[in-house]
């Protein structure tokens, strides 16, 4: 049952709660009081600088809104833009969603412990908004919903709780970004993010993050997904933070429900990314991918991957490879846990540098040394992801482009 | 032309290559015989410019111009190709894409890839899971759009299957200017053929693209040393009957 008094409680005492991966923050060195913004109307959002506006694009956010099926822009602590031009998709900021809905407590903290550390319990105590994204049973939506979460003021911790609901029958696609203003430094951001992928809905969400130099990003979400149901969750970071730690969590609880995680790291110096995935197969005929590509220009990279296996009949794969391009640490750390019989579970692992071989390969193909290594990154970091509408697919390659040439 | 001048090469401290003399003439095609482990595989990938294949002594010369230690891609540029027997898998990159890398104007990748039976492989990894067949097909496919002067063939037949034996063969015929001449041609024959350009060497164990590549000379390299210049089929069917050893002794 939804009792604000025991989440409350609950929060209050995990305040102090250092989280199980990662550096510790200070929360109480950073401001989390509002700031607010006006609203912005669809054609004010166009008119924001074009440096800005850059900072948006690189995160997926398109302010002209074509080829989108509906925006939520969230400014620091306040919602500066929420509509959904599909039918049958609802996009609300959680706050007034809360107050207006009673439905929303039926998924609010239901899937991420509010006392599993200092953030979480600090996104409870200090929330500022977020979203409800909700498509309802057996509406599809080829075009994405997407979403942003910006920082501007300087100091701010940011706390975000978002519920991604996907009834019974409905294919949601939704592309995040998160970025902070071209002037801005040091923050916080905390995002809660609670995903219920129904029987037979399909959910694709698509997280871009373009950070500043000391930033520290704590993101916590899990998925719970039903019979038949499919969560696709593909994470993007290319650009230089202080450190990010998350361990995405999902449950697949039907049969033959399917979960792929799809990761893509570029890490520069004095950059700490710990970044996790966790799929627990709890019934017959479900399936688990994770795959996750990182590149280390100097930054300390940490990839966890754990599958739990817990019924006959699963299939699940982990593949984790890393490139060393100059300096840095790549930690792999792969997970495979099996508790029945009949699992089908396995890994891959892999921490290296572009290979001599085939940089001689392209070379005898005409194009140089230079080439030939930006060509071959290029090409580790291309993952091949399933199940995409195609202009989802596309934006995600440009983003890849864009980011890896400043990476490269 | 390419010509090689008493070459010598080292490979990890071990003397691979010696003595090497080599003359490949515009329009001509050499067949290079050899058991395994004699350094046709070394001599191919020294030719091309691998950076491990040390040259200790001699000169290699295309074109005019000294390449003994040119890199790869001046030698690619310079106009020299390779279809590699087991070349590496790089994920990620499209064969599509390596066609656009390898040819240097625009051309229709999938009309070439319709000539070697390859469109299903185009947006797939290159490589990545191919056969033997298909590898070989790939490697033909990015010389085609390449289209180098000189094309250096590591034993292009191995892996592939009887029917695609026929497409293979012919397509280097094609691309080497060795097919058969066609008549009705405005220009005569001798003079189509002393027009022709390309230059190839070809690495086979097993003879069986003697059958579509009228190729003008064969040699046998035994023990890092070249010998036995001559006929490719005589030299093939010595090597058949007689083995390596004796093919190399009655001639040296």
């Amino acid at each position: 049952m939804y009792s604000l008094e025991e989440l409350e409680q609950k929060a209050r005492q995990a305040v102090g709660k250092k989280a199980a991966f990662g550096d510790d923050v200070d929360l109480d060195s950073f401001d989390r009081s509002f700031v607010p913004h006006k609203y912005l109307a669809e054609e004010e959002i166009c008119a924001i600088p074009e440096e800005e506006q850059q900072r948006l694009i690189m995160s997926g956010l398109d302010v002209t809104d074509t080829g989108r099926g509906g925006t939520y822009f969230q400014k620091d602590t306040t919602v500066v833009h929420c509509h959904s031009d599909e039918e049958g998709i609802e996009v609300m900021p959680v706050t007034e969603a809360l107050k207006k809905h009673d439905w929303v407590r039926e998924y609010f903290w239901k899937l991420v412990p509010v006392d599993q550390d200092k953030y979480t319990a600090s996104a409870f105590l200090d929330l500022h908004d977020g979203y409800v994204i909700r498509a309802l049973p057996g509406s599809k939506s080829i075009y994405p919903i997407q979403a942003c979460l910006y920082l501007d003021k300087e100091n701010l911790q940011q706390n975000v709780h978002n519920l991604i609901i996907a009834e019974e029958g409905s294919e949601l696609h939704i592309i995040t970004g998160c970025a902070t203003s071209p002037h801005m430094k040091r923050g916080v951001h905390v995002g809660i993010s609670e995903f219920f992928v129904k029987k037979g809905a399909k959910l694709s969400f698509t997280m871009i993050h373009n950070w500043a130099e000391e930033m520290s990003v704590r993101p916590r979400s899990v998925a719970r997904v039903e019979e038949g149901g499919v969560f696709i969750n593909n994470y993007i970071c290319m650009k230089p933070v202080q450190s990010i730690q998350m361990y995405p969590t999902t449950h697949l609880v039907g049969d033959d429900a399917t979960a792929m995680f799809y990761s893509v790291i570029v890490g520069t110096p004095g950059s700490y990314l710990d970044i996790g995935g966790r799929i627990y197969l709890k019934n017959r005929g479900c399936r688990a991918e994770i795959v996750q590509r990182s590149i280390s220009n100097g930054a300390h990279i940490i990839n966890r991957g754990h599958l739990i296996g817990e019924a006959p009949d699963i299939k699940a794969h982990l593949e984790c490879k890393g490139l060393l391009l100059s300096g840095g640490i790549i930690d792999s750390i792969p997970q495979l846990e099996g508790h029945v019989e009949g699992v089908d579970m396995s890994h891959e692992a892999a921490v290296g540098k572009v290979a001599q071989e085939e940089i001689n390969y392209l070379m005898s193909r005409g194009i140089t040394e230079e080439e030939a290594t930006s060509t071959i990154v290029r090409g580790f970091l291309s993952v091949d992801i399933k199940g995409l509408p195609a202009p989802l697919k596309q934006e995600i390659d440009r983003a890849i482009d864009r980011s890896n040439k400043d990476a490269v | 032309m390419l010509i090689i001048e008493d070459l010598q090469v080292e490979l990890a401290g071990r003397m691979l290559l010696k003595d090497i003399d080599l003359e490949i003439r515009p329009g001509e095609t050499h067949i290079l015989f050899g058991p395994n482990g004699s350094g046709k595989t070394s001599l191919l990938m020294t030719i091309m410019g691998y950076p491990q294949y040390i040259v200790r002594k001699g000169k290699i010369t295309f074109k005019g111009t000294d390449i003994t230690h040119a890199p790869l891609n001046e030698r690619a540029a310079l106009g020299i190709g390779m279809s590699y027997q087991r070349p590496p898998t790089i994920n990620g990159l499209k064969t599509r894409q390596m066609i656009d890398i390898c040819a240097k104007t625009k051309v229709d990748a999938e009309e070439m890839a319709r000539s070697l039976n390859f469109e299903d492989f185009l947006d797939r990894d290159v490589n990545a899971g191919f056969s033997g067949g298909e590898i070989k097909r790939s490697e033909l496919l990015q010389l085609k759009a390449q289209d180098p002067d000189l094309m250096l063939f590591d034993e292009p037949e191995s892996g592939v299957d009887i029917e695609n034996m026929a497409l293979i063969g012919n397509t280097i015929a094609q691309i080497l200017q060795k097919e058969s001449p066609k008549a009705g041609n405005v220009k005569p024959i001798a003079l189509q053929w002393k027009e022709r350009t390309k230059m190839g060497l070809i690495i086979t164990h097993t003879g069986y693209i003697l059958d579509y590549v009228p190729a003008d000379k064969g040699q046998v390299l035994y023990d890092g040393v070249l010998a036995c210049a001559g006929n490719p089929r005589e030299i093939f069917g010595c090597i058949g009957q007689l083995g390596y050893e004796e093919c190399v002794k009655c001639t040296v």
